[in-house]
């Protein structure tokens, strides 16, 4: 049980401690940077920019999730099904678009900073979630959803007793998806002045400071590590919950 | 008692059920029988309003069931279908225990139902309750659907072709027992199969379907006696009519009892009173006898039957 959640503890760990002293360890930057003092990005705290990025990763998946899930629910419904070969289309054809366009077409609706962030990164995450609601409902034995019906279940106790219980794992999977995608898409978020651990790269690179863009990626990229290690070990309880009660 | 009275069902242009009236009285085993798209499914499927009819009557013991809330409806019709239905993140035990559960049956009660079908069904209680349904012999996760439907005590038992995907062997297991537990507990059935054999052995009255008509509905015997139509007659196939009439038929029906129990002759093989008279004649052509003792279960000779009884069954 305890071992499950190691892993993510200690991912978690390490993105803390380093958040906390990356600017302690400035000299450890000076080879990849010779020739300055300024070798450590200042402009705002790690810590302030990790808790952004989180937040803003944080609120656009849990819209993404609601809205895809409710949607993926709709369409599979009796009176919803007309709807499923569109939204189907859309998901997948929404995948093809690159997060940094959805990005850009935010900015002339909604401005410049966290908003339009916010909405491009749970339009752009919803369409995994989506994905994979439509195949974890549409992998579930249709005699299972016939024998549940034919039994006198309810719909809503079809949809939370069968069919959530048995897509769930593959719904989750589509969250994992997202949510991971999102905290790297989240970081483009920076150009349009959102605040995000992207700052440091950006600043870095039209600054020409290599320590800077270093120092953005590694959090970034050890955010998204820890991430998917926590989706990991829900998963594997789901996994033992659902076949070993 | 289940009354149809000018059921159809279309789909589209195409009319799948059409116009069909059929009384099953309480207690009988209704088998619909007829090939692939005769529209017996959908007739079944009619009956608890999984699929709306077009037109017409279907009344519940003289209640359209158009009237009766359809998770009610349900809840009183045990439903068993072909690839079992049984949820695969659900023990056995679980899964047996859905309509008490649904039924709000407290605990116990419905610990001591899932039990007692375990044994009707002839489970372990102790080792298969706590298994899932992957682990399961196709076999065994059908009598665990035939569990299922049966939990709830409901009236009525409508079954899709329950044995279909079932080997010969298993599939012949699975009839005796369900003869078995009918003679115990007497619901009212509806039985879908495209086997005639399946039919004439388990049927009480047989309605023989083609083209989303009902072409004749009549007990065993008088369908293979009379069959109404070449249709039905090639349903029957002509080859072993006498064999499948002789089969409707029991030992215990034509036997000469004998006065009192006798010991019986240690080298002679027996019948039982329930053989049909099919494994009869079966048994005589290979003893090459003329007449068998018939055994009861304590193993003594009860009477004897002979062989041109068994040919006189058509008169």
């Amino acid at each position: 049980m305890m071992r499950v959640w190691l892993t993510p503890v200690i991912w978690f760990a390490l993105l803390g401690v380093l958040a906390a002293f990356l600017p302690a360890m400035g000299s450890l930057f000076s080879w990849v940077q010779p020739g300055t003092d300024d070798l450590v990005y200042s402009r705002d705290s790690f810590y302030l920019l990790l808790q952004s990025h989180a937040w803003l990763v944080l609120v656009s998946a849990t819209i993404g999730t609601l809205v895809a899930v409710s949607a993926g629910i709709f369409v599979t419904r009796p009176w919803g099904r007309d709807f499923l070969p569109l939204v189907s289309q859309i998901a997948s054809i929404g995948q093809t678009v690159p997060p940094v366009a959805v990005l850009a077409l935010a900015v002339p609706a909604l401005g410049f900073g966290e908003k339009p962030t916010l909405l491009a990164l749970a339009l752009y995450g919803l369409l995994p979630i989506l994905r994979n609601t439509l195949a974890g409902m549409d992998g579930i034995n249709p005699g299972v959803l016939e024998a549940a019906r034919g039994m006198g279940m309810s719909p809503a106790g079809v949809l939370f007793k069968v069919e959530f219980p048995l897509a769930g794992r593959v719904i989750l999977a589509g969250i994992r998806t997202s949510v991971t995608i999102n905290i790297a898409t989240a970081a483009i978020g920076s150009t349009i002045g959102a605040r995000t651990l992207g700052d440091p790269v950006i600043a870095g690179l039209v600054n020409g400071n290599t320590a800077y863009v270093l120092q953005g990626a590694i959090l970034i990229g050890l955010l998204a590590l820890a991430t998917d290690s926590l989706f990991e070990a829900v998963e594997r309880l789901w996994a033992r919950r659902s076949l070993a009660v | 008692m289940i009354e149809l009275k000018g059921v159809t069902r279309r789909f589209g242009e195409t009319v799948a059920v059409d116009g069909i009236d059929l009384t099953i009285e309480t207690g009988e085993v209704c088998v619909l029988v007829g090939s692939s798209g005769c529209g017996k499914s959908t007739t079944l499927r009619m009956i608890n309003r999984l699929l709306p009819r077009s037109s017409g009557d279907i009344l519940v013991d003289g209640e359209d069931v158009n009237d009766i809330d359809p998770q009610a409806l349900r809840l009183n019709m045990g439903y068993v279908i072909q690839s079992t239905g049984l949820f695969p993140h659900w023990t056995v035990a679980r899964n047996i225990g859905l309509v008490p559960d649904l039924l709000k049956w407290p605990a116990r009660r419905r610990e001591q139902r899932v039990n007692e079908l375990l044994t009707l069904l002839g489970l372990d209680p102790q080792t298969d309750a706590a298994r899932f349904p992957h682990q399961l012999s196709g076999g065994q996760a059908q009598r665990v659907g035939v569990a299922r439907a049966l939990a709830g005590d409901p009236n009525i038992l409508l079954m899709d072709e329950p044995f279909g995907a079932l080997d010969a062997i298993t599939r012949e297991l699975l009839q005796q027992e369900m003869l078995r537990i009918q003679k115990q507990l007497n619901k009212t059935t509806v039985f879908v199969t495209h086997d005639i054999d399946e039919a004439l052995r388990l049927a009480t009255r047989i309605a023989v379907m083609d083209q989303g008509r009902i072409i004749q509905h009549d007990t065993p015997e008088a369908i293979l006696r009379q069959p109404a139509s070449t249709f039905v007659e090639n349903l029957l196939g002509s080859g072993d009519r006498g064999l499948k009439l002789l089969a409707l038929r029991t030992v215990g029906e034509v036997m000469e009892r004998h006065p009192e129990p006798r010991r019986p002759a240690s080298d002679t093989t027996g019948l039982n009173e329930a053989d049909s008279l099919r494994v009869a004649l079966s048994a005589m052509v290979w003893e090459n006898a003329t007449q068998l003792p018939v055994l009861s279960k304590a193993g003594c000779e009860v009477g004897i039957v002979k062989r041109e009884q068994l040919l006189q069954v058509r008169p």
